[in-house]
């Protein structure tokens, strides 16, 4: 997305000659037409390092900054050989040199060491064509924890610019399945929300499914297939040491926490064989059961208040999305009336919105659905599409894909402009799920 | 003479009972006692006692050993699995002859227990594919318990499409995952 020289050449060349009259041109941008937002020009200088001399940095913390910013689609970096000057320090900012780039932000920085194995990272942030410092941060941080530090000034930034929360020091949890038959391994994996990181929290030569973080972000329930049969589990992420919540006959199923944390949705068979969508007490242990249908009832999901329960059922002939109360389980409606196949709801932070698996012809493709109106927008457009996932700023949406026959993460952005491959990892990936904001 | 008969009778057995504790049914051939291994003492003499027994090939299946379903059965027990159609959980009427024969099995030997494992292709959503897999087993289940098979003989899991049979992402290879397998 880098602009190339010859443009911008030329641009200098018209601009050199009317200096006044193109610092007035700068306000009337352009804007590129076919709905597509045009992303914001911006300049982020090589953050200095002042260590001891032929000493070398111990993490390109701008390098990582801007591939974040860069890689929310909303922003278009400057080539660091196209800088004119390289500040690293606020007195020597000069607007003129950003203005004559068309650049509209400006991010500079500096790490410097404090203590063995300690660093100080400091940035400033400005709007070049208002000449205004916006924003100007100190942290202190270990080597270990430059990148996620890196992160969070990339978020701070990013909410500084566009007035919605950053997500790029949250993280996910997925599925990796290597090998086949006897040779299978599962693993349940937390990694950066860039892919990067990834780290192993369960392993098991038998089938994992469904995690789902607690809203604190401190444990991830799950389904796991050992010993034949399904059962549900809470894992606390620090210890690693698990509970076995449910593990009835027949299905323990589609866990996914209540927005208290207290209670767990979930998909039970244990009444004649038939998958009912039931609540957990996880301190008392006291099972209420919210859906009693013949049909196939799972894959509940919260509303953010609390006081309903999103999920699928065939009760219709086909998987649609209905909504049931969760006092009582009275007022059981349907959400989904567009198209024959609607399952796996996720609903948005703010609730307005639910990511559903929609299928179009045989495709099955990840869609957003307004739950009050049924209206329904198409967002991904693969063959096999499955289990979206709300970042918690609500921007964006992962989902598991197919790649060359192997199972990947992809990102979309909710309007449906801004697609991203998430760093590809080892084996056949499936069913991510966003975690929630770090609660520090 | 009479307590070395009895001493006879009770490692007789002795063996017997022991030969029972491994396999389901296995009668013991023999065709004279024989002292249990590894008793270094030799408990009991070791010479004929008034009786024995002969085995007789052919009776009972192949070594007198009862039959279990699967490759090497007779018939219709020799195939373990149920096809199901596209999104459906019907038994379709092509495998009534096959789950007559199993529940023949299972109502003629209670103490033979089954463990019905649903699936479902890979298409569409993960969690829902668990429900098709146990709405299959569960209509398995209803046939075989229809043929008189206790209920306590019946076991069901259902994979989802966790499981496949095999890989490919064609028809023909979706319709060889929508199954319920019979696991004895």
């Amino acid at each position: 997305m880098t602009r190339t020289l010859p443009t911008r050449i030329v641009v200098q060349c018209m601009v050199a000659g009317m200096l006044a009259f193109s610092i007035a041109n700068a306000q009337l941008r352009i804007e590129i037409t076919q709905g597509v937002a045009r992303p914001v020009p911006m300049a982020i200088v090589p953050f200095s390092w002042e260590g001891s001399v032929g000493s070398q940095a111990p993490f390109d913390v701008s390098g990582l900054v801007a591939t974040d910013l860069v890689q929310s689609g909303r922003f278009d970096p400057l080539d660091e050989r196209d800088m004119v000057s390289r500040p690293t320090m606020p007195e020597d900012v000069d607007f003129d040199d950003w203005q004559i780039l068309d650049v509209d932000v400006l991010v500079i920085g500096r790490i410097l060491p404090a203590g063995p194995d300690q660093y100080t990272v400091i940035f400033q942030l400005y709007d070049v064509l208002r000449g205004e410092h916006l924003l100007g941060y100190r942290l202190n941080s270990s080597g270990d924890e430059l990148r996620i530090n890196s992160h969070r000034i990339a978020d701070m930034i990013f909410e500084t610019l566009t007035g919605i929360p950053g997500v790029f020091s949250t993280k996910i949890a997925y599925v990796s399945q290597e090998g086949i038959g006897d040779t299978s391994r599962y693993r349940l994996i937390i990694a950066d929300a860039d892919g990067a990181n990834p780290q192993e929290v369960a392993d098991s030569p038998d089938p994992m499914m469904s995690p789902s973080w607690s809203p604190d972000g401190r444990k991830i329930a799950y389904v796991s297939f050992e010993g034949e049969q399904s059962a549900i589990y809470v894992q606390t992420l620090r210890t690693g040491i698990r509970d076995r919540v449910s593990a009835r006959a027949g299905i323990n199923g589609a866990p996914v926490f209540s927005p208290d944390g207290r209670m767990l949705a979930l998909t039970l068979s244990q009444d004649q064989g038939n998958p009912d969508i039931y609540m957990l007490d996880l301190a008392g242990q006291v099972l209420t059961r919210l859906t009693r249908n013949v049909a196939i009832d799972t894959e509940p999901a919260w509303a953010p208040d609390g006081q309903s329960i999103y999920f699928t059922s065939d009760r219709s002939g086909g998987p649609q999305i209905y909504r049931v109360e969760t006092y009582l389980g009275a007022d059981v409606e349907r959400v989904t009336y567009e198209g024959s196949y609607n399952a796996r709801a996720r609903v948005s932070p703010d609730g307005t919105q639910l990511a559903v698996v929609h299928r179009v012809q045989s495709n099955y493709r990840i869609a957003v659905v307004d739950p009050s109106t049924g209206l329904t927008q198409v967002l991904s457009n693969g063959r096999q599409d499955e289990s979206p996932s709300f970042a918690p700023n609500g921007a964006q949406i992962i989902y598991a894909t197919q790649e060359g026959g192997s199972g990947v993460l992809s990102s979309v952005s909710t309007d449906g402009r801004i697609h991203r491959q998430i760093a590809s990892v080892a084996g056949d990936v499936r069913e991510p799920a966003w975690s929630p904001f770090p609660r520090i | 003479m009479v307590r070395q008969v009895w001493l006879l009778i009770l490692i007789v057995a002795g063996v017997a009972l022991g030969g029972c504790g491994g396999d389901s049914a296995t009668v013991p051939n023999s065709t004279a006692v024989s002292v249990p291994s590894g008793d270094a003492a030799g408990v009991g003499a070791n010479q004929n006692s008034g009786t024995s027994t002969t085995g007789i090939a052919g009776v009972g299946g192949p070594d007198g050993v009862r039959i279990v379903p699967g490759p090497d059965a007779p018939g219709l027990l020799s195939s373990l699995v149920v096809y199901f159609d596209f999104d459906q959980s019907d038994i379709q009427a092509e495998f009534n002859e096959l789950l007559a024969a199993h529940g023949d099995y299972l109502a003629s030997n209670s103490d033979v227990r089954v463990r019905l494992e649903g699936h479902a292709d890979e298409t569409g959503s993960r969690e829902y594919n668990i429900g098709l897999g146990e709405r299959r087993a569960q209509a398995v289940r209803r046939v075989l318990l229809l043929q008189g098979v206790a209920s306590e003989q019946l076991n069901t899991v259902s994979f989802g499409e966790e499981r496949p049979a095999v890989f490919g992402s064609d028809d023909d290879s979706y319709a060889l995952n929508r199954r319920v397998e019979l696991a004895y």
